[in-house]
């Protein structure tokens, strides 16, 4: 299976209790990993508000993850 | 050149980078901390940066007004950790040969700072919990929540 490392930022990380792990998963898109990891955590963030970020870069919620692909769940951000 | 700084903004060096004998305008913005927010006392504020994806992000924010207006240089950097009130949260400077340009371009990269970079702001509240801003109502619950608020400039969408 491929693996994925996932980052958390913000309410995700204090929802999730880390700011990074590893993680062998079968799903076909950021979406899925998403709902894996709701489903986990208990994460309270709707995938509707929700932006993903693919080694650095703004992806499709759609997109198909690689083995080694990094990925980020961005929430709001309220940066300025 | 954009930077994230852990520690207060210190404008001297960033000022020094837009200096050019080509430059007839500087234009400055500084989102400072404010003491309220939404009607709530607002005590201190707290930024979380994803940093490798906010610079790469911001740097290209910076080329693109680079590419739309005649400018001279673009420099922008933002705090993170915890920002007590009347700190500096976030700074762009433009300098170019007019001020037109100057201005248009430092508020393009200040709008697009705030839609793009993937900055987080946590609100410290005297008399109530501290909040993610943007992120309350965003809850597994249908709420189409679409206005913005927070304690910098005050730029709601």
């Amino acid at each position: 299976m491929p693996e994925i490392t996932i980052k958390y930022f913000a309410a995700l990380r204090e929802q999730a209790g880390c700011s990074e792990e590893r993680r062998q998963t079968a799903v076909a898109s950021a979406a899925e990993l998403y709902r894996e990891l709701q489903a986990e955590y208990g994460l309270s963030l709707d995938i509707q508000h929700l932006k993903v970020a693919i080694n650095n870069q703004y992806c499709p919620l759609t997109q198909p993850l690689q083995n080694g692909d990094t990925v980020v769940f961005i929430p709001p951000v309220a940066g300025g | 050149m954009f930077k994230m700084f852990a520690e207060p903004i210190q404008d001297g060096p960033l000022r020094a980078r837009l200096q050019s004998a080509r430059a007839g305008a500087l234009v400055v913005f500084e989102g400072w901390v404010r003491n309220h927010n939404e009607g709530f006392a607002v005590e201190a504020l707290e930024y979380e940066a994803f940093a490798e994806m906010a610079l790469l992000e911001a740097e290209k924010i910076l080329a693109e007004a680079r590419e739309r207006w005649a400018i001279e240089a673009i420099v922008g950097a933002h705090r993170t950790g915890l920002l007590q009130i009347g700190e500096i949260a976030v700074w762009v400077g433009v300098s170019a040969a007019h001020r037109g340009e100057a201005f248009a371009a430092c508020q393009y990269a200040m709008d697009e700072i705030k839609r793009r970079l993937p900055i987080w702001k946590k609100e410290h509240y005297r008399d109530r919990p501290a909040e993610w801003v943007n992120c309350q109502h965003c809850a597994t619950a249908p709420a189409h929540h679409t206005h913005h608020h927070s304690a910098t400039d005050g730029a709601r969408v």
